[in-house]
């Protein structure tokens, strides 16, 4: 008896926040937990060799922190930087990355019945890195699984086989 | 038959003196351990976690004092661990006197310590009358007999001890010269755990030779030792691997002084039925026995004049056991280091931001920042060098290793050692001793050939093992290096065949060197139980690569082999060279810098593909345009560098081809590797003054690749 109720009660409060941000005209969601900071864009050291949407490493308080350019990751037209570009620092257990989007929106909770399943589709990136569709309102949120995304061999940020 | 450097013979191969201090620290640390057990202890229900962990204090101290000859020590500890070892078998119930004499007894036994550490030349206070109250309480007498009298006044009156306590008698843990032991240990269940045994003696300097006996059953191992410890402290040596049960040690010489095993602590002792048919029975209520425990200290005090002299030496003595170091925990220095690494930062930006200020308006300004300055760099060395310890750590366990391993396989082989002082990381000498002993080891068994074979070659009888440490540019290169029979390609060639792996015929000797490492892949044409089972290279490389290391292979049949494992010096700050090369900028490491100039064009010349050659007074060295290997966008300008900066490596040079040259500086270097992957020819970066970062280029890449 306790036992159901505990797991009703588990899923019920299973809702979890996401930090939405913008890609171009598509609204993204990660877990908010995976989020360090939210900082402004600055020139980061270009590394040699390095994939085009690996921007460098930049000087975060002592800690050399790689930059990723989703917006060219996910083959948006423009990817421009200004003062009003936006990095998300994201702490990934063993390794902290920055990666820069359009821009963030807010912090949403999301009930786990409000994500479907996400739908075999094409994308730039590896589709098993997106873990769902969450529909707020009208808005459609797609849920990165951030962590799969960062250490993923396409990303370039791991190195393999050694 | 083997012969190393340092002469053959009892304990006194090595100069143990270098490690008295850290037996002193590590006594006094197990003496105040036990002291706070022994105070916490509850006799009504003692813990075996609290019982054993006295025990394994005083065990500790009876072992490294046994190791370095302060036999007194050894003897007051290896009484007191008798007791011990009694009471957390529950031979004995724990009673309120030995609390007292096992207190008492770390008191002098930090006396006996303090003199020692002192080198005091004085008479040793005599410690017998706790060695007796201990005996007594240990065989139960004391509580039987509620009178003290016979106790203080008989010197003996316990009765007679099992044999294995008689062994143990005063004055055997004190070294009486070599003997030769038969040991047999079996039966049992894994024989494989007997082998450990060895490690032992390889482990313990001073403790002995062993050697493997022929025996017929195969769950038993017998060895042949030559030791000085008495057989009490060998059992104890033993049990951390086999149960005492199990070994039986008997003389070589004279098989009939004592033919029987030896099982240590006959169970006969708890059969005292003291406790029962006491006569006092009713002083088993703790106030009573403590009354009685009172008295019986007391009488013994009068009764032995030495006891207050003990506490006189004590009073003495005690502030020279007061430690002249302390241990702390290594990530509170890591973050000492890291938070220094960013003071040095930020001073480097402050002088930076300050270097075009007007000095006559500024003048206290600067004149601070210029102490900044030069406390912050103080600071940095001082923090740095609380990790650095000396290789001589590390090198010093293998002559006893090679020495143990020559007697083995019957070879004759010298250890030199080199470069013992160049300091290393503590964390790197941790990871890198096991590492560099598989390597040593593989020296002494595959690569040094047997005395007679290296005669028929012309060689001398001994062989050579040199173990080498020496900074080079950022990194740090420790050598093996041994004049045996060297790789053969052949060989190598074939087995990898034999193992389908696929290697051209036509394969560098340094592709083939590379095979080695192969996982499972021996050459050994005997297996011998020092090595040849395949575990073996590849762990080594593996855990190398783990630091962030390499290792290379260089050998020629019949003249031996060299392998080279490189470091880097993973937490160092470096002396660094900042080049620039347009907007960006990298840091050479200023220890492979090793000088720059303007080139003209009439001084660069290309050969057939194109490569470009510098000639810098005699010689010809590789160009590498920095702009081409690492793609410096050129925003452009038509500028092209002009400056060439030599750096060394690896005894090979190159010429870079840079920009302009900023400076130097100090750098923290950084790990890349830590968020981002490894990035060819960069070794790591590092922040400068602006904050901006930079790469730290790796010269060795650099060089290897210009050569190939």
């Amino acid at each position: 008896m306790n036992v159901t109720d505990k797991k009703d009660s588990s899923v019920s409060s299973g809702a979890r926040e996401y930090l939405t941000f913008r890609l171009d005209k598509e609204e993204y969601g990660i877990d908010i937990l995976k989020v360090q900071e939210i900082r402004g864009y600055e020139p980061p050291t270009r590394i040699a060799h390095a994939p085009e949407f690996i921007k460098g490493v930049v000087n975060l308080r002592g800690t050399i922190v790689p930059i990723v350019d989703m917006r060219i990751k996910f083959n948006c037209e423009h990817a421009e930087y200004d003062n009003f570009t936006v990095v998300i620092i994201l702490n990934l257990r063993e390794r902290v990355v920055g990666v820069v989007v359009d821009s963030v929106s807010d912090v949403m909770e999301l009930a786990p019945e409000n994500i479907q399943s996400a739908p075999d589709i094409e994308s730039a990136i590896d589709s098993t890195c997106i873990y769902g569709l969450g529909s707020v309102n009208d808005r459609m949120l797609i849920l990165l699984d951030i962590e799969k995304l960062m250490s993923s061999v396409e990303m370039g940020l791991v190195s393999v086989g050694e | 038959m083997a012969d190393i450097h340092q002469e053959a013979g009892g304990g006194a191969d090595f100069d143990l003196s270098q490690f008295y201090q850290i037996f002193f620290e590590e006594a006094g640390e197990n003496l105040d351990q036990m002291e706070q057990i022994l105070l916490d202890l509850d006799l009504e229900s003692a813990q075996d976690e609290e019982l054993n962990g006295i025990f394994r204090c005083a065990h500790s101290i009876k072992g490294g004092a046994a190791t370095f000859g302060f036999a007194d020590v050894a003897e007051l500890t290896h009484h007191m661990e008798s007791l011990l070892d009694k009471l957390r078998r529950h031979e004995i119930t724990p009673v309120p006197q030995m609390v007292d004499v096992l207190l008492e007894s770390a008191d002098a036994s930090r006396v006996l310590l303090a003199r020692h550490q002192a080198g005091s030349q004085d008479e040793a206070p005599s410690y017998a009358g706790l060695v007796r109250r201990i005996s007594e309480l240990a065989s139960g007498v004391a509580l039987a007999e509620p009178e003290p009298t016979p106790v203080a006044v008989s010197p003996s009156p316990v009765p007679a001890p099992p044999p294995a306590e008689a062994v143990a008698a005063p004055g055997s843990p004190v070294p009486t010269g070599q003997r030769q032991l038969l040991v047999r240990i079996g039966p049992l269940e894994r024989v494989e755990s007997a082998d450990a045994i060895k490690e032992l003696f390889r482990d313990i300097a001073g403790l002995g030779t062993i050697a493997d006996q022929a025996v017929d059953d195969a769950s038993m191992r017998a060895f042949r030792v030559e030791t000085s410890s008495s057989d009490e402290d060998l059992l104890d040596l033993f049990a951390f691997h086999v149960a005492k049960e199990h070994v039986s040690i008997t003389p070589v010489a004279s098989s009939a002084q004592s033919s029987t095993p030896i099982a240590a602590h006959a169970d006969g002792d708890s059969t005292y039925g003291f406790f029962q048919n006491a006569p006092g029975l009713p002083g088993q209520s703790p106030m009573a026995g403590a009354a009685a425990a009172g008295q019986s200290v007391a009488k013994a005090e009068t009764n032995r004049p030495l006891a207050p002299k003990t506490a006189d030496a004590k009073a003495g003595a005690q502030p020279h056991m007061e430690s002249a170091t302390i241990r702390v925990a290594v990530s509170k220095v890591d973050q000492l280091i890291n938070l220094v690494g960013e003071l040095v930062i930020t001073q480097a930006m402050l002088a930076q931001n300050s270097q075009d200020l007007d000095a006559a308006v500024y003048q206290q300004l600067l004149a601070g920042l210029a102490d900044l300055d030069r406390n912050t760099r103080d600071l940095q060395e001082s923090v740095m060098s609380i990790r650095m310890i000396p290789m001589s750590i590390v090198f010093s366990r293998f002559p006893r290793m090679l020495r143990d391993l020559a007697n083995k396989l019957g070879k004759k082989v010298d250890l030199v050692t080199l470069g013992e002082a160049t300091e290393l990381d503590k964390g790197l000498v941790e990871k890198i001793t096991d590492p560099l002993t598989h390597l040593v080891r593989n020296s002494g068994d595959h690569g040094i050939e047997m005395p007679a074979d290296r005669l028929a070659k012309g060689k001398p009888e001994h062989g050579t093992i040199t173990l080498s440490a020496s900074h080079q540019g950022g990194s740090i290169v420790i050598e093996v290096k041994d004049d045996g029979r060297g790789l053969s390609r052949e060989k190598i060639l074939r087995k990898a065949h034999e193992r389908g792996i696929e290697v051209s015929e036509h394969a560098t000797d340094a592709e083939v060197w590379q095979l080695i490492f192969a996982p499972g892949f021996s050459t050994a044409d005997v297996v011998t139980d020092v090595s040849g089972r395949g575990v073996g290279l590849d762990v080594v490389k593996r855990n190398i690569a783990a630091l962030n290391g390499t290792v290379e292979v260089d050998s020629s049949e019949g003249y031996g082999m060299r392998v080279s494992v490189r470091l880097p010096l993973t937490l160092a700050i470096m002396d660094g060279m900042s080049v620039g090369v347009e907007d960006e900028v990298y840091i050479l490491p200023l220890s492979s810098v090793v000088e720059s100039f303007q080139v003209k064009d009439d001084e660069v010349s290309t050969v057939a593909q194109g490569s470009r050659l510098v000639k810098v007074r005699d010689e010809y060295m590789p160009v590498i345009a920095m702009e081409k290997i690492f793609q410096v966008p050129r925003n452009g300008s038509e500028r092209s560098s002009t400056i060439m900066v030599v750096v060394e490596a690896d005894g090979s040079r190159v010429a870079l081809l840079v920009d302009e040259l900023l400076g130097q500086h100090q750098v923290v270097v950084k790990n890349l590797e830590s968020n981002y992957r490894k990035v060819p020819n960069v070794s790591g970066a590092t922040i400068l003054g602006d904050g901006r970062v930079a790469l730290i280029l790796d010269t060795g890449s650099l060089v290897r690749r210009a050569r190939h």
